[in-house]
Parts: C-alpha cells; sequence; structure tokens
C-alpha cells in the first residue's frame, strides 16, 4: 500500500465517521432524554437518502403517503387520552404540520429548484417521522424498562423497515453530489461532497453544543437527561422533552440521509447497518459522553475503509465484532450491583 | 406439574403426527411451531425470569447448526453425535459473549447480541467453508436402527420430545437454589447479593441455559431440514423468536408454546394472503410483527398467558427436619469491628470517623439525628459501600472493601431500610433465598432433581425463620402484598436463613403496630441470648433504648457518645444534638 492509498483510505474513513459521528449524537441524545435505544435512526438515514436521490425525477417524494399514514396514527392514538387544548396541540402537531409539509413538498418537487432545496425537502418530509414514532411506539411506554424500551424500538424498526419496503421498493438509489469542486492539497485531494458532510458535522455539533449551553430549551433538555423527576419537580413538561430529543434525532439522522446519499447507492435497508456503526460508536461513550461516541465514530469509519480494502466481504464482521472490545473495556470499568426494572 | 400429565403429554407426541388423515402440512407447521418454541423457552428464562435480552438466539441457533451440518457432511460424523458437538461448540460462544457484556446493566448485553447477530451473519454469507449465501446442503436425517427418519412424522415425534424435556428441564432449573438466584435478577439484585447469590453466576447460568435451548434447536433444524442457510439465522429470525416469547408471556413457560404457535401461525396465513395485499415479494410480515411487538409491549407488557391462565402457586416439599444449626461464634467474641471509618462524596464528609465494636451476644444500638451519617455508615459495615480511610473487620478477619456477597460468606447478613423483596418469588421463597449459601447443589443435578432432599430441608429452614418471625401464615402470598413493615420483617427472615452470626437492621421497627413492635423486639432478645452479634440502625428511641445493650450516638459523622442507654440519654452532647444548641 503506498501513501496515496493510505491518505485515501483515511480520508475516506473520516467522511463515513463523520456521518456515524453525527448519528451517535442523535443516539447519545435520544437516549439520555427518553432511555430509548432509537434503533430506528437507520431507516430515517436510508428513508431520507432515497427521498432525496429519487427528487431528481421531480415527481412527489414516496414517503409522504407513510408521513401523512403514520400522523393520522399517531393523532387517533393519542385522541383517546386528549381533550381541549391538548387536543388541539396534538391535531396540529400531528395532522396540520405534516399536511403542510406534504403540500409544500409536492408543490415545490416538480419545480426542480436545486439540490439544496432538494436536500431541503428531503429532510423536512423524513424529520417529523421520528418525532411521530415517538408519539405512536415510545411516549406511552415512557414509564417502562431500559430493556422494554428496547425491545419496542426493534419492533419499530421491523415494522417500518417494511414499510419503507414497500413505499421505495427493493431498487437502491445514489443521489446527485452537492458539488463536484475538487480541491487539491498537495498531494491529497478534497471532493467537494466531503468537505461539505464535514462541514455539515462540525456545523450540527457546534450548533448542538449551542443549543445546550445557551438556550432554555437545551438547559430544560439536559435537566431531563440529568434528573428526569427533578426536572418534572422543577416544571419541566418531560413528555415535551422526549419529543423534542425525538424532533432533533429526526433532523439529524434526515440530514445524515442527505449526506450520505451521493456517496453511495441507499437501499431502504441500508441505513440500518449505518445507524448500528453509530452505536458501535455511542456505546463507547457509555451511551452519555458526546466528544467520546464523535471520536469513536471517527474511528469506526477509519476501521470501516480499511477492512473493505483488505477485506471487503468482511467488511461488516469487522466492524461489528469490534464491538465486542469495546464492550470488554466497558465491562472491566464497571463494578456496580444494582436493581434494574 | 405432576408427572401424570407430562406422561399424557409425551404419548400424545408419539401418537398424534400418526393419525390417519391428518394432513402433512400441519405436521410441518407443528415442527416449526415446536422448534421456535425451544428457543422461546430458553427465552423465558433469560428474558422473563433473569431480566435479560437476546436478539441473537437465532444466531446462536446458527452455529448449533452450522456445527452438526459440518461435522456430519465434511466428516460423515453421525448425526446423533452433532447434538453435543453442536451444543459444546454454542456452550463456548455463549460463555465467551456472556462473560464480555453479562457485568454490564442489561440494554449493553441486547445491544452486543444484535451487532453480534449480524456480524456472525455476515460471516456465515462470506466464508466458504460454510458455503457463503448457498449454505451447506445434503445434511443426513436423524437415523435409527438403520432406519433414517426421514419422514416428517418422525421428525414431529424427536422435535415434540425435546420441547418436552426442555421444558420440564427449565423448570426443574426454576424451581431450585439457582432458579431463585436467577429470578432475583428482576428486581432483587441487591438482595440476592447481600444473601451470597453470585450474581454474575446468576446471569451466566440464564445466559447459556438459553444459548443450549438455541443450540437444540438448531441441531433439529438442520438435521429435519436438512438444508441450513444464513437465511434462518439472521436479526429478523432473532427478533421473532424474542417476539415469539414477549407475545406469549415472558415470564411464562406455557407461554413460549403458545407465542410460538401465534408467530408461526400467523406467519403462515400472511405469506398466504399478503401478496394479494400488497403485491409479491414484499415481505410485509414483518410490518405486522414489528407493529405487533410494540402494541403487546404497550397493551399487554406481561405477555397472552397471564391473560388466559390463573397464576399457579408454586408447592414445595417440606422436611421434617430444618438445616443444621450452624454453631455460633463464642460468646464475648469480637464480631464486627470498625476502626476510623470514613466515607467522603466530593466535598461532603459523610462519615469523618467512626470506631466501635460489637461483641458476640450484644445487641447495639446505632442511633443518630437525620444526617448523622448513619446509612452510610451501614453500607460501608455490609459491604455495599468502601470507606475511602478506616478498616472493618468481620471476626477478627480484614473485610475492607469486600463486597456483600464476600461478607455475606464470612457470616453477616442485613436488612434493608426500603425492604427489597424479590417481586416474582413468594414470601417463602423469599427467605429460601437467603439459604441460597447453605445449600451446594449445581444447575445440573436441580435439572436432573437430584436437589430434591436438600431443597426440602431449605423449606424447612424457611419455614422454621417465618414461623420464628410470627409470618408462618403469609408464607404462600406474592412478597411484595405484603405491608411495607411485614416485608421488612420478612427480610430479618432472610437474613436469618442465612445462617449469620452477625446480623445488621436497618431501621427494622419502621412501619409496624406496637404489638409488632413487642415480638419483634421478643425476636432480637432470644437471637441475642443464643448469641448472635446484632447492630440496629433506628430511629424509633423508645424502641432501641428498651432494647439495646449499648448505643453509639453519631452526629455529622462522628461519634459523640457510647455507652449504656441510661448513660447516653443523660450525655449533654446527645442532648444538643437531638434538641439543637441554643443559638
Amino acid at each position: 500500500m503506498d501513501s496515496s492509498i493510505l491518505l485515501a483510505l483515511i480520508q475516506d474513513g473520516i467522511v463515513s465517521g463523520a456521518i456515524y459521528a453525527l448519528l451517535a449524537l442523535a443516539l447519545v441524545l435520544v437516549f439520555a432524554v427518553t432511555r430509548t435505544i432509537l434503533i430506528p435512526v437507520g431507516e430515517v438515514v436510508s428513508f431520507a437518502a432515497l427521498t432525496y436521490a429519487n427528487l431528481d425525477n421531480g415527481k412527489p417524494p414516496a414517503v409522504l403517503i407513510l408521513l401523512l399514514g403514520l400522523g393520522v396514527a399517531a393523532f387517533l392514538r393519542g385522541a383517546i387520552f386528549s381533550r381541549g387544548r391538548a387536543l388541539i396541540q396534538l391535531g396540529v402537531e400531528t395532522l396540520i404540520v405534516p399536511g403542510t409539509i406534504a403540500f409544500a413538498a409536492t408543490l415545490l418537487a416538480p419545480l426542480q429548484l436545486g439540490v439544496a432545496m432538494n436536500a431541503v425537502i428531503a429532510i423536512a418530509v423524513v424529520a417529523p417521522l421520528c418525532p411521530l414514532l415517538y408519539r405512536l411506539a415510545f411516549a406511552p411506554l415512557a414509564e417502562a424498562s431500559v430493556l422494554v424500551l428496547l425491545i419496542a424500538a426493534v419492533g419499530t424498526h421491523l415494522a417500518i423497515s417494511g414499510l419503507g419496503l414497500l413505499v421505495f421498493g427493493p431498487e437502491g438509489a445514489r443521489g446527485v453530489p452537492f458539488s463536484d469542486a475538487v480541491v487539491q492539497l498537495g498531494p491529497i485531494i478534497f471532493p467537494g461532497q466531503a468537505i461539505c458532510v464535514l462541514a455539515a458535522t462540525l456545523c450540527v455539533m457546534g450548533g448542538l453544543w449551542a443549543f445546550f449551553r445557551f438556550t432554555l430549551a437545551g438547559a430544560a433538555l439536559r435537566a431531563t437527561a440529568i434528573n428526569r423527576r427533578g426536572a418534572r419537580l422543577v416544571g419541566i413538561p418531560t413528555e415535551n422533552a422526549g419529543l423534542q430529543a425525538f424532533w432533533l434525532a429526526g433532523l439529524i439522522a434526515a440530514g445524515s440521509g442527505v449526506l450520505i446519499a451521493p456517496l453511495t447507492t441507499v437501499y431502504y435497508d441500508g441505513g440500518f447497518l449505518i445507524g448500528l456503526k453509530g452505536f458501535v460508536a455511542a456505546i463507547v461513550g457509555g451511551l452519555a459522553s458526546y466528544p467520546a461516541a464523535a471520536l469513536a465514530a471517527i474511528l469506526v469509519g477509519i476501521v470501516e475503509s480499511f477492512s473493505s480494502f483488505w477485506a471487503s466481504a468482511f467488511k461488516e464482521v469487522i466492524v461489528f465484532a469490534g464491538i465486542i472490545p469495546v464492550l470488554l473495556w466497558r465491562s472491566l470499568r464497571h463494578v456496580s450491583v444494582e436493581d434494574e426494572e | 406439574m405432576k408427572p401424570a400429565i407430562w406422561l399424557a403429554l409425551v404419548a400424545a407426541t408419539l401418537v398424534l403426527p400418526w393419525l390417519p388423515g391428518l394432513p402433512l402440512f400441519w405436521v410441518s407447521l407443528a415442527c416449526q411451531i415446536g422448534i421456535s418454541a425451544i428457543i422461546a423457552v430458553g427465552l423465558v428464562v433469560l428474558t422473563g425470569v433473569a431480566g435479560m435480552t437476546s436478539f441473537a438466539q437465532a444466531s446462536l441457533m446458527g452455529i448449533s447448526a452450522y456445527t452438526t451440518a459440518l461435522i456430519t457432511t465434511k466428516l460423515g460424523i453421525s448425526p446423533w453425535l452433532g447434538l453435543p458437538a453442536a451444543m459444546a461448540v454454542t456452550l463456548v460462544v455463549a460463555f465467551a459473549i456472556g462473560s464480555i457484556t453479562l457485568r454490564l446493566s442489561g440494554h449493553y448485553l441486547a445491544l452486543g447480541t444484535i451487532a453480534w447477530s449480524v456480524s456472525l451473519y455476515y460471516l456465515y454469507a462470506n466464508l466458504d467453508l460454510v458455503g457463503r449465501n448457498d449454505g451447506l446442503t445434503g445434511i443426513p436425517p436423524l437415523s435409527l436402527f438403520g432406519q433414517k427418519l426421514i419422514d416428517i412424522r418422525f421428525s414431529a415425534q424427536i422435535i415434540g420430545l425435546s420441547l418436552i424435556g426442555g421444558m420440564i428441564a427449565s423448570l426443574h432449573l426454576l424451581d431450585s437454589r439457582w432458579g431463585r438466584a436467577m429470578r432475583s435478577l428482576r428486581g432483587g439484585a441487591v438482595a440476592a447479593a447481600s444473601v451470597g447469590v453470585d450474581l454474575g453466576r446468576a446471569r451466566m447460568l440464564a445466559f447459556v441455559f438459553a444459548a443450549l435451548m438455541a443450540a437444540l434447536a438448531g441441531w433439529l433444524f438442520a438435521h429435519m431440514q436438512r438444508v441450513v442457510n444464513p437465511t434462518s439465522f439472521g436479526l429478523v429470525a432473532g427478533i421473532q423468536y424474542l417476539l415469539m416469547a414477549v407475545m406469549g408471556g415472558a415470564a411464562h413457560l406455557p407461554g413460549a408454546l403458545l407465542g410460538a404457535t401465534a408467530v408461526v401461525l400467523v406467519n403462515n396465513s400472511l405469506q398466504d394472503w399478503l401478496p394479494f395485499l400488497f403485491g409479491a415479494g414484499v415481505s410485509a410480515e414483518t410490518i405486522v410483527f414489528g407493529v405487533a411487538l410494540v402494541l403487546i409491549l404497550q397493551a399487554a407488557p406481561a405477555g397472552l398467558w397471564p391473560v388466559i391462565a390463573p397464576r399457579l402457586s408454586r408447592s414445595h416439599r417440606v422436611a421434617e427436619t430444618a438445616l443444621t444449626v450452624q454453631t455460633m461464634p463464642k460468646l464475648g467474641a469480637v464480631a464486627l469491628r470498625a476502626s476510623g471509618l470514613q466515607r467522603r462524596f466530593g466535598g461532603l464528609v459523610a462519615v469523618a470517623d467512626l470506631s466501635f465494636t460489637l461483641y458476640q451476644g450484644e445487641l447495639l444500638g446505632l442511633i443518630g439525628p437525620n444526617g448523622a451519617g448513619k446509612s452510610t455508615s451501614f453500607n460501608l459495615l455490609s459491604g455495599a459501600d468502601h470507606p475511602d480511610a478506616g478498616r472493618v473487620e468481620l471476626a477478627g478477619q480484614d473485610v475492607t472493601g469486600c463486597t456483600p456477597q464476600m461478607m455475606a460468606r464470612r457470616g453477616l447478613a442485613r436488612s434493608f431500610q426500603h425492604a427489597r423483596l424479590v417481586p416474582s418469588l413468594s414470601v417463602i421463597e423469599n427467605v429460601a433465598l437467603g439459604a441460597h449459601l447453605r445449600g451446594h447443589a449445581s444447575p445440573l443435578s436441580a435439572i436432573l432433581r437430584r436437589d430434591r432432599d436438600e431443597e426440602a430441608h431449605i423449606y424447612a429452614e424457611a419455614a422454621r425463620q417465618l414461623a420464628r418471625c410470627g409470618l408462618a401464615d403469609l408464607a404462600d402470598h406474592n412478597a411484595t402484598s405484603l405491608a411495607l413493615g411485614q416485608q421488612r420483617i420478612v427480610e430479618i427472615a432472610r437474613a436469618l436463613a442465612a445462617g449469620p452470626s452477625v446480623l445488621l437492621l436497618d431501621e427494622p421497627a419502621a412501619g409496624l403496630r406496637h404489638g409488632e413492635k413487642q415480638s419483634l423486639a421478643a425476636l432480637l432478645r432470644q437471637l441475642r441470648d443464643e448469641g448472635m452479634a446484632i447492630l440496629l440502625v433506628e430511629h424509633d428511641m423508645e424502641f432501641v433504648m428498651s432494647l439495646a445493650d449499648n448505643l453509639v450516638v453519631m452526629d455529622f459523622g462522628t461519634v459523640i457518645a457510647t455507652g449504656k442507654p441510661s448513660d447516653v440519654r443523660r450525655n449533654p452532647a446527645v442532648i444538643e444534638a437531638y434538641l439543637g444548641g441554643v443559638a
């Protein structure tokens, strides 16, 4: 292997690692606030990627039917328990917001307003799936154990990925790159897409940091993450905190999907493996530390790019077996005995 | 269950497949149900009983299926020898996986199993040795007396017998000392550790047992289908097995069969109907199963079985004689000594300097106003927490830094301020859990029922301690249905069942009525007179003053007075601590 291949592999690894890092952040955020391990994050990624790629043909996104359908289901589910203003709020969030997004997307999609517009449309129609899933699957289980929430998350993943096959079909798609520009720095060549991915990742991380550091809503989310009951006692509506966490996760995951679409051909179920790599990174940080998760994600990306060079058939085997030393390391640091449930 | 019922089930298994006119398609469905139910039985033990979850049961099944397929096709070994080989390989893998993850919180095991299951799937699909995506074909069927058992009705018989065997093994294992230990993992781990249960072993046992069930299913699968390929062992299959256990009722063995039946039948009819609804090629059953899994967790978290069947109380054979009474150390010998204990939490010094000595046959009260450091001291003495400085000695041995399990092994037993009983065990079973270290039966001897005599003695001991604490008539009640005060007394009975020489009690009188307090006091006096060393942390002054031989009074983490109750009562420092100084 010469140095140009080495550099290309590292660069490749960092780019995909950046996307895993975004997903790891979303996963840590959702776990901290709601104790849910958001397995279906992968479907959000692949749905956004497919939507972005398919917007090229100028048709309204196929995923709209899913958005409206989940919205109606979430409304019916919630309407049993809501009255008065809560019912109106529920109606706005589950029917009117998705309806408006669907309407706008149907109008805008055929106009072919360019990649930036397509990216916005893809994120706007896919991200709201996440909070709708929260209302349907996880909010009713808010008091259940982590394990029950995890099983529910796996069930949701199964259902959503089946729906994905129904909506998108088995064919994969690849998106148009945001930029064809190539920047050359000495011997290293940076494709424009790679720069976009890294820039977007840094923006999201910076934005999240600022959100948690400087805004009241961010502080409320942090408080809920640290102590749910305590947060409720000082008047933070913790159910809303869960919804907000899922909104953020949905936006981040849909954004990652759009970023990844031009890099590789994405299939309806391809996001699952991408999301799972985010998990490997999130677990390194104990599902609690954002910086550790982000660094681990870059490492996962590099391991992946090197193993696809040396043993491409066993790429996934190597990446997921990589969780073993991570768990071993965590297990050796962990001693306490506590009651679960 | 009675042997007669099992015999009837065995007879039905042997006869039913051969009923004339029975469509072979039904027999083949029954085979699928049986194999799935064997895996689900393992998951009931792992998830329902021990509170852990694995999405990788299909992968473990795959390890077993590939093992037996490889050695029978490539080496020409008899399929019957494939079973021990497949089980041994699965055992080793499960043990390796378990030792990495079982010490972590439950969701790490579950996440780990997701990753492994994906990893193994790609390994099978890319490894030449196991035929990549095509898998291995031409696996020999089982044969008996030179006769190849190719007919599916033979398969149904063998699968049925395996399922019955698996259920009997599970029932036997759950009704044993290790069964109680595994049940304690769900909501009672701290209490179980305090009576010396090795939680790591209990977790490993549940995990390995479930893995062996999957291995049995994998072996049956390989020799019935006679083809193995990666698709049967992927993550989706793993999720389906978990769905079966959750749907049927993860805490109930018959639920495994119920869940397997429901899932296999629904799957089968979906495959007939869904192509009409959604067009061919769409595996829409995943949608139905995913939604079903979430809805069941929301609407009936205990599964379907408890909905259709009443909960049967377990009965236990009780021997005439209890366990032999353990000899108490000599009266007046040093039982527990604390010297210079200190514990800080960040900048807060919860215990600054605690020293005292407790002798055999002494009832020592540890009192002090709120925030004096009593609870922290209690944790330091019982091994639940460790001091930053100082020493704890138990019967002359340094036990500083020992875990609660090690303390229990050295004769210390405790109760908890907030009663910690195992929710899924009855009152007497909770007390029997206390005698865990006094039994010796291994899990294997429990499965083979070689532990019956020991168990009968353990239950006799539990009954004796319950009677001593005045709760004999509540023996078969659900532990968590008792009043809080009574739950504390059950904890004392559990501690006594461990046969301790030192007893630490954390506010045992709280929540008791006057009469109950008096009988508790009488019991504690009697125990003291038998030579037990008792440390009592108590808020109820009247109770502790009338009972304790000596008192240690703490305030702000230090000892401010020691001595007889009558002297302590007049001590100015104590009065100031309780009533507050003059500002």
